[in-house]
């Protein structure tokens, strides 16, 4: 295939060369260059679309202060992500979803889960003539999506919103139908919560819905859409969505019995409850965490990187990039609606951090990091 | 002119060898039964193509019954009706149809075109001719109607240049000499399009297989949901919208590997369709008698 | 009695007319409403920063002159590749084509053309990106270029399948050899034809999205090097109307009407070369 591919590419190139268009800039085929001619050090990332906000503030605030370092952050999805870091084509890949250990195998070296910070999916939803935010329990929510409460004034939804008068509708839950990041933490914590669920739909990025119930809609901005356009609708999105575009959002009933919001601090809450059950690896789902204000659909999302990186010059750029993104970077978390990570997570990524080497050596050391 | 020829004949091989080779997990698995499969469940690495073939072979063909007509009728116009200097920004105004990007049209469709068929269109189609199956169902605006129809609009520049094209070389001799005869402009139209038959055709060819890779604005609006339904206003899947909606998510390999042989299946399945056309266009040809057009 | 069948004859032509006419109106009104929804939702956010800066951050304005440039690099790149296999491999296909090796090519140029461009872009990331080890501006193009080589092969084949074989006959029969035929006289009298299968090709790849999300993938910078990734304003729109924020959707529908302004420029200036040449 690689030969195959070489032939292909060599045809296409020499007649490239006849048309009188050799491409210019670093060798092709080649390694990447470290540095281009005028000394910028430059950074390709790629992967999950919901970090991208936050991400390319990043990388835009780090260049005011780094002018010589450039990266690049593209969003084509968190599989795409985890492709192209196996791949090997990109520096660093990012997903919402941690990667699946048969993935892991597949990469050439051992890859790192930075988290960098926190989202939640909410609840949203159009109800001509409810103003005020609805309480809802996670078997509630299993059941409008196994299709055993059809209709918006059903008494199991009545009993937590006593003063709000539904109306007398069928519900159209919406589903998202491509293979998604959003649909794993909401799956994950109906599956966690509901028994049932569980049996009929189970948790995974793009699970099997019951026929006949809901209807599909592709991406955030899909389902989004299709709840905006519909009446009578609910559905669930990355907490972005709902905010920036002040849709209605439901109250959910978390472990401690208590119906909360998806607010930043009750996000990061969710973090701080799980951080005993966070493994070595930080690959970890935080849906149901313990806690008296936890939002229960909180995910991380993460940021894949190689331990050892094969050009120190790029390999210290990107550990300096990542360091700060964590420190001083979380400082504009809350304006793009995600929630930083708590202290404690964030001594766990400085020690992981510090474990990324090339050539055998550690990229940032301890001594030299304590001094800033 | 040769290499050039023989570049497309390369591109393919290299492409079908890809998509074979990618797609070998589930030719495994599955064997011949994926492509009669009707269920898609890929948490239970359950894949069955059916209801997508469905869906990309009915979508096309909703929109080969309305562009078809509408094509054929712009193109007449164009070249057998309208005065040259009404003609020429007329058929300039179309082709730029064309230059409307997919994702722009499914924008549009997703805003405009699904309001208009549920609070009208489906409406009415409901109300005189609800008795067909075709018909029935809920009424959402999103699905294999509203991604027919949105195709239907994308395919008709294409078929119309063509047409044009084609009604245009008809030498001018025939039309004088029917018109001599006492023909109406009707009737002499009528003559031109035997004459014009085979490369007719050809241009309706050329849309249905655009109808057939159709993927970003047909994704918006078909509703994506794998069903084999007799009602057009339910929501429907096609094999390249699955892809576009999948394809960068996918990293379990045998998912990867059914969805690379959808992208197999859809190479059949334009085969097939192009198999089926050539031996429409011989056998029109063949019933014109002398009367081709080359 | 005669004079009744004249008369519904008549009748008949007029009435067809009017349904032909009606055809042409609708297609036209259809262009029309999508157009000026185009224009309705994008103009306010359109202004000279919009258009030569790079994206910013949600919130902090920004533009897409970057995403301009990648587009007319990956667009003239992947028409210097497609332009000249794909008018090559028409004529071909209508000068010497008629044997078994003709008849292939021609069935699969008809079956690539059916090919979602998704799969292309599948192909090239397979193909170039990965050897490659990189998403760049030539994958971009090569992509394009596939999809480009089999309409433009089509439509100059059927072009020059229209010119009157007399003129062929005539000039053989004169003494000129075959090639010269088909340089001198054929392709001349195809030549409109073979532009407007080529402007329609280049309007189709310029709004092509799917095949470069694998293979250019987009940047924060302008760049002018080829084996870098290359930003588009297809994927750019993509991005932007894809995301959550409001303001991003609005440059989404503002990055569109250049897109479509820009496309309809093209089409003009080609519109105008080719009738100036017949």
């Amino acid at each position: 295939m690689r030969t195959f591919a070489k032939i292909f590419l060599a045809t296409i190139l020499t007649l490239n060369l006849i048309l009188g268009l050799a491409c210019s800039g670093d060798p092709i085929g080649g390694g990447d260059g470290t540095t281009d001619s005028s000394g910028n050090i430059s950074l390709q990332g790629a992967g999950a679309s919901f970090p991208k906000p936050i991400y390319e503030k990043w990388v835009n605030e780090y260049q005011k202060i780094n002018p010589k370092i450039r990266i690049d952050y593209q969003s084509k999805g968190s599989g795409g992500g985890q492709k192209d870091i196996i791949a090997e084509i990109v520096n660093f890949g990012a997903s919402d979803d941690p990667m699946k250990d048969e993935d892991m195998e597949k990469a050439k070296g051992e890859i790192l889960h930075i988290p960098t910070v926190l989202g939640a999916v909410v609840m949203t939803y159009n109800l001509e003539g409810v103003d005020k935010p609805l309480n809802l329990t996670p078997e509630v929510i299993a059941a409008i999506y196994l299709g055993d409460i059809k209709k918006w004034n059903d008494p199991k939804i009545a009993a937590d919103n006593g003063d709000v008068k539904l109306p007398d509708a069928e519900i159209l839950p919406i589903y998202r139908n491509d293979s998604s990041g959003t649909t794993a933490v909401f799956t994950d914590y109906l599956a966690k919560t509901v028994p049932a669920f569980k049996e009929k739909i189970g948790a995974s990025k793009q699970p099997n819905w019951v026929k006949g119930v809901g209807a599909g809609a592709p991406r955030n901005d899909g389902v989004m859409g299709q709840v905006k356009q519909t009446p009578n609708t609910i559905g669930y999105v990355e907490i972005a969505f709902a905010k920036a575009n002040k849709l209605p959002t439901a109250l959910i009933k978390n472990k401690a019995g208590n119906f909360v919001d998806a607010t930043i601090d009750n996000v990061s809450a969710a973090a701080a409850g799980s951080i005993k059950d966070m493994p070595e690896d930080m690959r970890v789902k935080i849906t149901n965490a313990e806690g008296d204000n936890t939002y229960p659909i909180s995910s991380y999302t993460y940021i894949l990187v190689y331990k050892q990186q094969k050009d120190a010059v790029k390999g210290k750029a990107l550990v300096d990039f990542l360091w700060w993104a964590v420190h001083d970077g979380s400082q504009y978390a809350k304006a793009l609606h995600y929630a930083p990570l708590p202290k404690e997570v964030v001594e766990k990524v400085e020690a992981k951090i510090y474990s990324i080497t090339a050539d055998g050596k550690p990229l940032r050391e301890k001594a030299k990091a304590a001094g800033e | 002119m040769l290499i050039f020829a023989t570049t497309i004949l390369l591109t393919v091989v290299a492409m079908i060898f890809m998509m074979v080779w990618n797609s070998m997990p589930t030719i495994k698995q599955f064997g011949i039964g994926f492509l009669f499969g009707r269920d898609w469940q890929p948490a239970s690495d359950i894949y069955g193509a059916l209801p997508f073939i469905y869906g990309t072979i009915v979508s096309s063909l909703i929109a080969l019954i309305i562009a078809v007509p509408l094509s054929l009728g712009i193109a007449i116009f164009l070249v057998e009706q309208a005065p040259k200097k009404v003609a020429t920004p007329i058929a300039f105004l179309v082709e730029l149809l064309a230059a409307i990007p997919s994702v722009v049209y499914g924008l549009w469709g997703i805003f405009v075109l699904a309001p208009f068929i549920r609070n009208y269109l489906g409406v009415f189609l409901q109300d005189y001719f609800g008795w067909l199956p075709l018909f029935q169902g809920r009424l959402t605006g999103i699905g294999m109607l509203t991604g027919g129809m949105i195709m239907a609009l994308m395919v008709t520049p294409i078929i119309t240049a063509v047409v044009r094209d084609v009604l245009e070389v008809v030498p001018t001799q025939q039309r004088e000499a029917a018109l001599a005869l006492g023909a109406t402009k009707w009737e002499t139209t009528k003559i031109v399009l035997g004459n014009a038959a085979s490369g007719i055709a050809g241009a309706v060819v050329l849309g249905l297989g655009r109808a057939l890779g159709e993927t970003m604005a047909v994704t918006m609006v078909i509703g994506n949901s794998p069903q084999i339904s007799a009602s057009l206003f339910e929501p429907a899947y096609t094999i390249a919208s699955v892809l576009a909606a999948n394809f960068a998510e996918a990293t379990d390999s045998l998912y990867l590997s059914a969805l690379i042989e959808m992208g197999l299946v859809l190479f059949l399945v334009t085969f097939v369709v192009n198999g089926f056309a050539k031996l429409l266009v011989a056998r029109v040809a063949k019933g014109t008698g002398t009367a081709k057009v080359t | 009695m005669s004079e009744a069948i004249h008369n519904r004859r008549k009748f008949v032509s007029s009435i067809m007319t009017t349904v032909t006419a009606a055809c042409a109106i609708f297609a036209i009104a259809v262009l029309i409403l999508i157009l000026s929804y185009i224009a309705y939702r994008g103009i306010a956010a359109i202004n000279w920063e919009f258009i030569v800066s790079t994206p910013k951050p949600v919130g902090e304005g920004g533009g897409i002159g970057n995403a301009i440039a990648g587009s007319a690099m990956m667009t003239l790149l992947a028409s210097l590749i497609g332009l000249p296999i794909g008018i090559g491999a028409g004529v071909y296909l209508a000068e010497f084509g008629d044997k078994w090796y003709g008849n292939t090519i021609r069935f699969l140029s008809d079956t690539l053309i059916g090919v979602p461009s998704i799969i292309v872009g599948i192909f090239i990331y397979t193909l170039i990106v990965l050897p490659m080890q990189r998403q760049s501006g030539l994958a971009g193009a090569i992509a394009l270029a596939i999809i480009m080589i089999p309409i433009v092969a089509r439509t100059t084949e059927e072009m020059i399948r229209l010119v009157p074989k007399s003129m062929r006959e005539g000039a053989l029969a004169l003494g000129a050899p075959q090639w010269r035929v088909t340089w001198d006289i054929v392709m001349p009298a195809a030549a409109s034809g073979i532009a407007t299968g080529a402007m329609l090709s280049i309007a189709r790849i310029s709004g092509e999205t799917a095949p470069l999300l694998f293979t250019a993938l987009n940047s924060r910078f302008y760049n002018w090097y080829y084996d870098k990734p290359m930003s588009s304003l297809t994927v750019q729109i993509y991005n932007f109307a894809t995301g959550p924020f409001e303001v991003e959707h609005q440059m989404a529908w503002a990055a569109t009407l250049i897109l479509v302004g820009l496309i309809l420029v093209i089409n003009i200036i080609v519109r105008i070369f080719t009738r100036k040449k017949f």
